[in-house]
């Protein structure tokens, strides 16, 4: 019989830990795709975050570090710095990218590491409960911004590849989505182009995923893919930010 | 003539880091251990190594244990101020059972404090660097040769155990220049176990390695610290270091590490000229602690005086490994201020009209 | 034997090259020794000071109260440390900084204008030099000739004016009644 549809290689046997209709079970499914069309599963070393995907060290058969809160840039600058010819990557969410690990991140870039981040951007911290990220939009209600995000009081949100464009040090940086079979096309190729600019040394690439928690937006996931495309992509457009080739 | 340069404490241990074999660096400039890391700016990309300024304290001991991860020698240098911040990642390199080696030129606080010598985190040092149950291998080197000799031990021990070592230096050691032979510090070397943990790359020859620190099940959790503790066990067996001087028929055995040991040592030769019976305790490793020396001077001693550049952090160290059989007297100078010698025999003869 | 040598003045007059071209001679005859600066912010632009131990024994404190040998650069140094000099010591003053004299009598107390002496010799910078160099007639802790191999084979070979002028000083100093 052909096998239409099957595991890939770079993702490990083990189910998910995550919650009905997480948009992570997807990235992770693309993150490791574009490992095994690589062929650099051997050569890969992926950094955890800390959040929901904190287990990620579990799911994908490269060797994996799990990093503390935010340092996951920094641990793979390590990793980076010592095996130059390894391919490393980081996977992580908005509180662990643009709030703890900010500055980790945009050093990171400006250094011009040549690594990869995925970035998954939804809005919330699902692992802690549904807290406001620096990502969280006006007005979205979080069990810290219960009357809804106040930009006055509580700060406005970061638009995390557009502020990472300003910096030299980037080679690449896409917002995508995987709410539709055509975005996730789309995440597809920014994912691989992500690691393809690694091994071809050309620095930075981050490759922002926007993303639903159903769970702690409390909806539906249905419902909550449809609030990400009426309320998150107007704030956070879909779109190639910088890309070093392009020029 | 011998084979002897003059270099300050910083530099030395710079340089003898990368003779033990450590060819990568990852700080942040803070006074007074700065030399430290422009001396591995300048030498590190000619042995094809890196030194890397990073953005934070943070940053910088957790590149150290991205590229411990790797399996490679790695370090890291502060002063007392940074290592408070680097106190996440130590923890996080304990938890992940990672080698490396963490120097901290200590200076005055807390807070900014001051930039003058202390000895004022002695207790975060052996107690309590970071979160969680956890230990670090701790030296406090004397002298600026031992900046150097102790660096290839604390390296050692560290890939031995795997745990992180720490060099617990201060201004004085990091600032001074005294004459350094690195092919003495060199002589012993041990056979160290293969880093088959390593994270980098399975090249599709071994099953995937992990490095991590977390275990959501506490029963995996605590069989992990008791993992641990069990190496712990085997690094107090084993590593304890220490200096005994004019022990045996002293009265008053004076305890003290580091720069203040020196300081002791030309006070107990004026004490002894006067005809008082001092010696001296120094501990190399303040962890694991010498407490099977303690225990026995104990025996012989009549009073114990800790000397110290802090407010008595290391007294309960000595009533325990003592049991308390003798009192312990203490006498510091905190801030960034040193005692001297003569400041250390008056104490000692303080002590010594009690005790006739 | 130990002498403890107190060398003290603003930042930027050579008083930490000046302590360590002492250590670096001490260290090859063999002897114990040990350097400790000043540091932090004072030096930039304020008081800098080094504190050079050198001793047959092995050397406890490297801290200095109460030096064998001070050498004075500018007045601050001077009226912070001449009471410090131990009785029967020696105390060096840069006399062009430093108007007053000591008026201790159980110490030996020389005087030398180095930084006019620099000045007027084109050698801007090695007052600190010329100082070594009364330092070293005055004390003979070391042979004269051994001390400028040392100081010359610190500076890079292509440096020959640097050579040149150090040798220049030194000898200046050396020669200064």
């Amino acid at each position: 019989m052909a096998v239409v549809f099957d595991k890939p290689h770079a993702l490990s046997p083990v189910p998910f830990h995550y919650c009905p209709g997480c948009t992570h079970g997807i990235v992770h499914r693309l993150v490791a795709e574009a490992i095994d069309s690589l062929g650099i599963e051997g050569d890969t070393i992926g950094i955890a975050p800390v959040g929901c995907s904190v287990f990620a060290y579990n799911y994908f058969e490269c060797d994996m570090i799990e990093a503390a809160h935010g340092r996951a840039p920094a641990v793979a600058t390590g990793v980076k710095r010592t095996n130059p010819d390894k391919i490393v990557f980081t996977y992580q969410g908005d509180g662990d990218l643009a709030a703890i690990g900010t500055a980790e991140t945009v050093h990171a870039v400006t250094r011009g590491e040549n690594i990869t981040i995925i970035f998954i951007n939804n809005a919330i911290y699902g692992m802690t409960g549904g807290q406001m990220a620096p990502t969280t939009l006006p007005g979205q209600v979080t069990t810290t911004s219960p009357y809804g995000r106040n930009p006055i009081v509580q700060g406005n949100p970061i638009r995390v590849c557009e502020m990472l464009s300003t910096l030299d040090g980037l080679a690449f940086a896409q917002r995508v989505a995987v709410d539709t079979p055509a975005h996730v096309n789309q995440a597809k190729k920014a994912i691989e182009k992500a690691f393809k600019n690694q091994i071809e040394k050309k620095g930075l690439s981050i490759v922002e995923v926007l993303s639903t928690c159903p769970t702690n937006w409390g909806m539906t996931p249905g419902d909550a893919l449809q609030w990400m495309r009426d309320n998150m992509m107007p704030y956070y457009p879909l779109g190639v930010y910088k890309d070093v080739d392009a020029k | 003539m011998s084979n002897k340069v003059l270099m300050k404490g910083n530099e030395a241990l710079a340089e003898a880091a990368i003779r033990n074999g450590c060819i990568y660096f990852f700080g942040y400039p803070i006074t007074p251990q700065t030399e430290l890391a422009e001396y591995m700016a300048k030498r590190l990309p000619k042995v094809n190594g890196v030194c890397l300024q990073a953005e934070s304290e943070v940053a910088a001991i957790n590149m150290v244990l991205g590229a411990a991860s790797s399996g490679v020698r790695a370090m890291t240098s502060s002063s007392s101020p940074g290592i408070s911040l680097k106190s996440e990642g130590i923890s996080y390199m304990v938890g992940s059972d990672l080698p490396c080696l963490i120097c901290n030129v200590q200076r005055g606080g807390p807070g900014l404090g001051g930039i003058q010598p202390a000895q004022q985190d002695y207790l975060q040092a052996t107690k309590a660097n970071g979160h969680g149950d956890l230990h670090l291998f701790v030296v406090a080197p004397a002298s600026v040769q031992e900046m150097v000799s102790l660096v290839g031990r604390a390296f050692d021990v560290a890939d031995t155990y795997r745990v992180p070592a720490m060099i617990l230096a201060d201004g004085a050691l990091g600032q001074m220049m005294e004459p350094v032979d690195f092919d003495a510090a060199l002589s012993e070397r041990r056979e160290l176990p293969e880093k088959t943990w390593a994270t980098n790359g399975h090249g599709g020859k071994r099953k995937k390695n992990i490095v991590n620190s977390l275990f959501i099940n506490p029963d995996e959790l605590e069989k992990s610290v008791l993992e641990r503790y069990q190496r712990y066990a085997k690094i107090e067996e084993n590593e304890v270091l220490y200096e005994e001087t004019m022990v045996e028929d002293a009265d008053i055995v004076i305890v003290a590490y580091g720069i203040t040991s020196r300081i002791c040592k030309s006070a107990i030769e004026m004490a002894r000229a006067e005809g008082i019976k001092v010696g001296l305790v120094r501990p190399i490793t303040l962890w694991p602690y010498p407490k099977a020396a303690l225990a026995k001077a104990a025996e012989t001693a009549k009073h114990f005086l800790v000397v110290e550049l802090n407010m008595g952090q290391m007294v309960d160290d000595v009533k325990v490994a003592t049991n308390c059989r003798r009192p312990v007297s203490f006498f510091g100078r905190t801030g960034g201020m040193l005692p001297t010698a003569e400041d250390v025999l008056a104490e000692i003869r303080k002590i010594n009209g009690g005790i006739r | 034997m130990t002498t403890e040598i107190l060398l003290a003045g603003f930042g930027g007059q050579g008083i930490l090259f000046a302590g360590k071209q002492l250590a670096k001679t001490a260290m090859h005859e063999d002897k114990c020794v040990s350097w400790l600066p000043s540091y932090g912010p004072e030096m930039r632009g304020g008081s800098a000071n080094c504190s050079v131990i050198i001793s047959d024994k092995e050397i406890g404190s490297p801290i200095i109260n109460r030096p064998d040998v001070l050498i004075a650069f500018n007045l601050p140094s001077f009226d912070k440390f001449e009471s410090k000099i131990k009785s029967g010591g020696i105390l060096i003053a840069n006399s062009t900084l430093i108007s007053t004299k000591s008026t201790r009598d159980d110490i030996n107390a020389y005087y030398i204008p180095a930084t006019q002496m620099a000045s007027e010799n084109g050698l801007e910078g090695g007052a600190n030099v010329i100082i070594l160099g009364y330092f070293l007639k005055l004390t003979k802790l070391f042979d004269y000739d051994k001390f400028v191999d040392l100081m010359v084979a610190g500076i890079p070979a292509t440096k020959t004016k640097l050579i040149e002028n150090n040798k220049k000083a030194l000898k200046l100093g050396y020669d200064y009644n």
